[in-house]
């Protein structure tokens, strides 16, 4: 394959995250609302919303600083990055050599640094609540996370997606795995703010994570923290489907009509995605957040047995 | 060559300590001994690199010095040379920052003396290549560290300080001077070249591991020996903390290698696990603790305990990996320790410097009293966000190229065929991410809460910027962060030659690899461009910025705070350092600190305000050196009766000693 065809999948592949991000969270509440009997708005209201917010003044309090006014182009910049990176529809990407999962997860990391700083910059309690309970729940999510990484590497030897994917498409069902799986969607929970950790629609409730830490911000700054979010669970959805569910995926150098089965089986996984989400968070009820950590630290026991037991049964 | 100049180095050291202490309060003193400390360490700097890059063969010296007839014993290889360029470095930075910030010392005289002869004990330690010589020039390192931890001494805790730090580092060098005795034997070698020829017993070469880990492990803040280090570290004026956290600690770990690695012999396959156990320990426990700190300066000492158990691991993982004959993997682990090495000592001499920074302009380093510095220390602040950052673990700074590369060589544990190391290794990697991931918790509410918000106290809201000096200290060492961070192959190479001279084996060429990408094992497993990831970042946020600018809104409006649309005007509304901790306190603080929150709730018609008490307790403290002390008191209070005895009653001591003393010749005679 040559550099352009492989430098035009890896543009295709940031555009494609990009314009289908708010699609996936647009369809994730159109599935809730009819799973709640109400109609919903249009999966594509999301894209309306970026757009209104795009075109406002920006309203900024007094003493903002800098950093609260960059965080979100530097937020937006690591999640796109990091979401790039992923293999999508296609792998052996052009650039994902320059970065293997543990750098994905870290990038997100990055992200979150960021945006706890920004809401402690106004120096409100709302700004300060909201990052304190982020960095709480970070603190057991990420090492969940690495241990999941660690359960996969081991298995295949690699970190690289590109290379991971390939194997798992050969693998057998495995316990390990099955803990793995079950250990990274409790994660991706915690990550994306969903039910039972963080309610995504609620504002102006004590609970609150997310919404609490982006409340001082508006107009574009909003838009590009909303796309932001989406594009992050679109992340985690399509790592869980390059890592769990890698068939369909383009092989790298393939035929035009591979990356278009690619795309297809790439649609299909989100759709999939989006309703098991919609069913599961529309059947379970918000924790208390000081039930977070019970939550999370049963993720990353999982995670942690799911590696140690890939020592004591090469064949489990 | 580099040697007898790195010699003259120590000397002038050595020379501008003596002017000090006559030139004593004058003015000027203190410029020349800091501007003379900076170009001496440039040059100390240069001669280590060149060492260390040129492949040079080893260096001996010998000097006159010392014991009588048998001379002290220099040597300068790749190893020594690698942590004399971390010293040097260190050095450097601090003596330019102190032109500026020591100016600002009230009573100099007690400072000027000790800092050169304190570099000048740092630089003789990985120097010295006898065990005489370096036993001397570490109590001279303690010594000196010590007398300037007691700076300020009119201050009580800095006294008690004072006082910890003394018993703790005697306790160190005698586990020390236990170790190079044992490993001297019988025959009584002397210099580190006999000993190195010289292969023990493993009963001995375990007694060494052990009183090694103990001697250098309470010099570099190992749990549980690391509680005089919260204590002493920030006691001290700033350049120094920075000098005690990035390079004191860097030189334990020296002494460490030094004696595990290369002294005492070949490696025993378990001797891993207390290495490993001790440094994934440390790690969390450091971190944690630095995240209930109000204390800007102790919570930046809590965070060097848990990076140095972050570099225990590392060389836990080299020794596991180095008994079992996987050098290329151990070669691995031990670069990832080594770079971490070098990355605590930049980030961290610029978190001190900052906190210096911040006392200067303030004078307060209470996270409570400070707030919204960002405004009024605009440069400053971005140092030591970029710090921050970096000690974060976040890409593309340097911190997380270690933390890859260490993650990377625990990916190799399955190679290993002892079963403790295979299931103990994944777990302590479990334990590195969480301090990872802890210590961005940690440095969120640290900088947050010093820098953002709205100040908190008179002296925030009038803070202003640093002189130049010290901000020149800063970007020196926070450029160094970026770079290594984008281009972490070059480090890679540069740690090479000593890492062949530890293990016998180097990581693969990274210079050769396309587009500057580090590639540890093999492609197929992993790579890391942090270049790329840097610039990828940098193009997509400033095309974002640039197509949102010019297709959409660039209006902004200045208007009051949201706040929920009940802002309130008292900026003690906002988190406070304790309110940000106390999810984490509540989550993991139960057990490792017993953490109590208690609230006093005054009855009804009692018009006092209601408390919240939230109290904590260093386990190490309370279970280790209470106990300790106390029996160290209750002893000293039996023996004391001894003193008022009559003449007749130690008359009647001395005969019955004689007694027994005769009666034991004849038992074993």
């Amino acid at each position: 394959m040559g550099v352009i065809a492989g430098l035009a999948v890896q543009a295709m592949q940031m555009l494609l995250v990009l314009t289908l991000a708010p699609l996936l969270t647009g369809l994730v509440r159109r599935i809730k609302a009819h799973l709640l009997r109400r109609r919903g708005p249009s999966p594509v209201q999301p894209y309306r919303d970026l757009v209104r917010l795009l075109r406002k003044e920006v309203v900024l309090a007094h003493n903002a600083s800098w950093l609260f006014r960059s965080t979100p182009y530097m937020i937006f910049a690591a999640t796109w990055v990091a979401a790039a990176l992923v293999p999508t529809f296609a792998a052996g990407l052009q650039f994902s050599w320059s970065a293997d999962l543990i750098v994905v997860i870290a990038l997100l990391g990055s992200g979150r640094f960021f945006l706890a700083l920004a809401g402690m910059d106004v120096g409100t309690s709302f700004g300060g609540i909201g990052a304190s309970r982020e960095v709480m729940i970070a603190s057991l999510a990420e090492p969940a996370m690495i241990m999941i990484v660690f359960s996969l590497a081991l298995l295949a030897g690699s970190t690289q997606l590109s290379y991971l994917a390939g194997f798992m498409t050969s693998v057998g069902l495995r316990v390990s795995l099955g803990l793995a799986l079950i250990a990274l969607v409790m994660v991706a929970i915690a990550e994306n703010g969903r039910i039972p950790i963080d309610n995504p629609a609620t504002h102006l409730e004590l609970t609150m994570v997310h919404e609490a830490m982006v409340l001082e911000y508006s107009g574009r700054h909003l838009a590009l923290i909303e796309l932001t979010a989406s594009l992050k669970l679109l992340l985690y959805m399509s790592l869980i489907g390059c890592v769990f569910l890698p068939w369909g995926l383009a092989p790298a150098g393939g035929a035009p009509l591979d990356y278009f089965i690619g795309i297809l089986a790439f649609l299909v996984k989100l759709t999939i995605g989006a309703g098991l989400l919609a069913l599961f968070e529309t059947t379970i009820a918000k924790m208390r957040v000081f039930r977070v950590p019970d939550f999370l630290s049963a993720a990353l026991m999982l995670s942690l047995l799911g590696a140690l037991l890939l020592f004591v049964s090469r064949s489990l | 060559m580099s040697l007898v100049l790195v010699m003259w180095c120590v000397g002038a050291y050595l020379i501008t300590a003596l002017v000090a202490l006559i030139s004593g309060r004058r003015r000027a003193t203190s410029a020349l001994v800091y501007g003379a400390s900076l170009l001496i360490a440039m040059s100390a700097l240069v001669a280590a690199l060149f060492a260390l890059l040129g492949n040079q063969t080893s260096l001996d010296m010998t000097l006159p010095i010392g014991l009588p007839w048998i001379g002290a014993h220099f040597h300068l290889d790749a190893l020594s040379a690698f942590f004399l360029a971390i010293v040097n470095l260190g050095a450097a930075a601090a003596g330019l920052y102190a032109i500026g910030y020591g100016a600002h010392e009230s009573e100099p005289q007690r400072v000027l003396p000790f800092f050169p002869a304190f570099l000048a004990g740092m630089n003789l330690v990985v120097l010295a290549a006898d065990t005489f010589s370096f036993l001397f020039s570490w109590e001279l390192m303690s010594l000196a560290s010590w007398a300037l931890v007691l700076a300020h001494h009119k201050d009580e805790d800095n006294r008690r300080a004072g006082y910890v730090y003394i018993v703790m580092a005697s306790f160190g060098t005698l586990a020390l001077l236990l170790a190079f005795s044992l490993m001297s034997g019988a025959d009584g070698f002397f210099t580190f070249a006999d000993i190195r020829a010289h292969v023990p017993s493993p009963n001995i070469a375990a007694a060494v591991l052990a009183l090694a880990l103990m001697g250098t492990g309470s010099k570099a803040g190992l749990a549980p020996l690391h509680v005089w280090l919260p204590m002493a570290h920030p006691a001290a004026p700033s350049h120094v903390s920075a000098l005690m956290s990035g390079v004191m600690t860097k030189v334990a770990v020296y002494a460490f290698i030094r004696l595990v690695f290369d002294l005492v012999g070949p490696p025993g396959w378990w001797w891993s696990l207390p290495v490993l156990i001790a440094g994934g320990g440390t790690a969390v426990i450091g971190i944690l603790h630095a995240l209930i700190q109000t204390d800007f300066k102790r919570l930046l000492a809590y965070s060097t305990i848990e990076n140095i158990g972050l570099v225990f691991a590392g060389l836990g993982l080299a020794l596991a990996f180095e008994a079992d004959g996987l050098h290329a993997a151990a070669a691995l682990a031990l670069t990832a320790a080594l770079f971490h090495v070098f990355n605590h000592a930049l980030f961290k001499s610029v978190l001190f410097f900052g906190a210096g920074a911040v006392l200067t302009a303030t004078g307060r380093r209470n996270l409570d009293a400070l707030g919204g510095l960002i405004h009024r220390m605009p440069v400053t602040s971005v140092f030591v966000l970029t710090a921050c950052v970096a000690i974060s673990a976040l890409p593309p700074l340097n911190g997380f190229a270690s933390e890859w590369l260490t993650f990377q060589a625990i990916l190799l544990s399955p190679q290993i065929p002892e079963w403790g190391l295979k299931l103990l290794i994944p777990a302590v990697g479990a334990l590195l991410a969480l301090s990872a991931a802890l210590a961005a918790a940690c440095f969120v509410r640290a900088f947050g809460i010093i820098f953002l918000g709205r100040p908190r106290s008179k002296a925030a809201e009038r803070a202003i910027e640093v002189d130049h000096w010290s901000l020149g200290a800063m970007a020196v060492l926070a450029g160094l962060c970026v770079l290594a961070g984008i281009l972490p192959g070059f480090v890679i190479d540069a740690l090479a030659p000593t890492v062949q001279y530890a293990i016998g084996d180097r990581m693969p060429m990274q210079a050769d690899v396309d587009w500057l990408t580090i590639i540890p094992v093999a492609a197929s497993r992993s790579s890391y461009n942090g270049l790329l990831v840097f610039l990828f970042i940098t193009f997509s946020a400033s095309i974002s910025a640039y197509a949102i600018h010019r297709l959409a809104s660039r209006a902004v409006r200045r208007a009051p705070a949201w706040d929920c649309g009940f802002p309130e005007p008292s900026p003690l509304t906002q988190y406070s350092a304790v309110s940000f901790s106390q999810p984490i306190r509540r989550v993991y603080g139960t057990i490792l600190f017993r953490a109590k929150e208690t609230v006093d709730m005054p009855p009804p018609g009692d018009m006092r305000p209601a408390r919240l008490v939230v109290t904590q307790h260093d386990l190490a403290w309370d279970g280790i050196y209470s106990p300790l002390t106390r029996s160290v008191q209750f002893l000293a209070g039996q023996v004391n009766r001894l003193q008022f005895l009559t003449i007749r009653q130690y008359l009647s001591l001395v005969f019955l000693a004689l007694i027994l003393l005769l009666t034991v010749l004849a038992i074993w005679g």
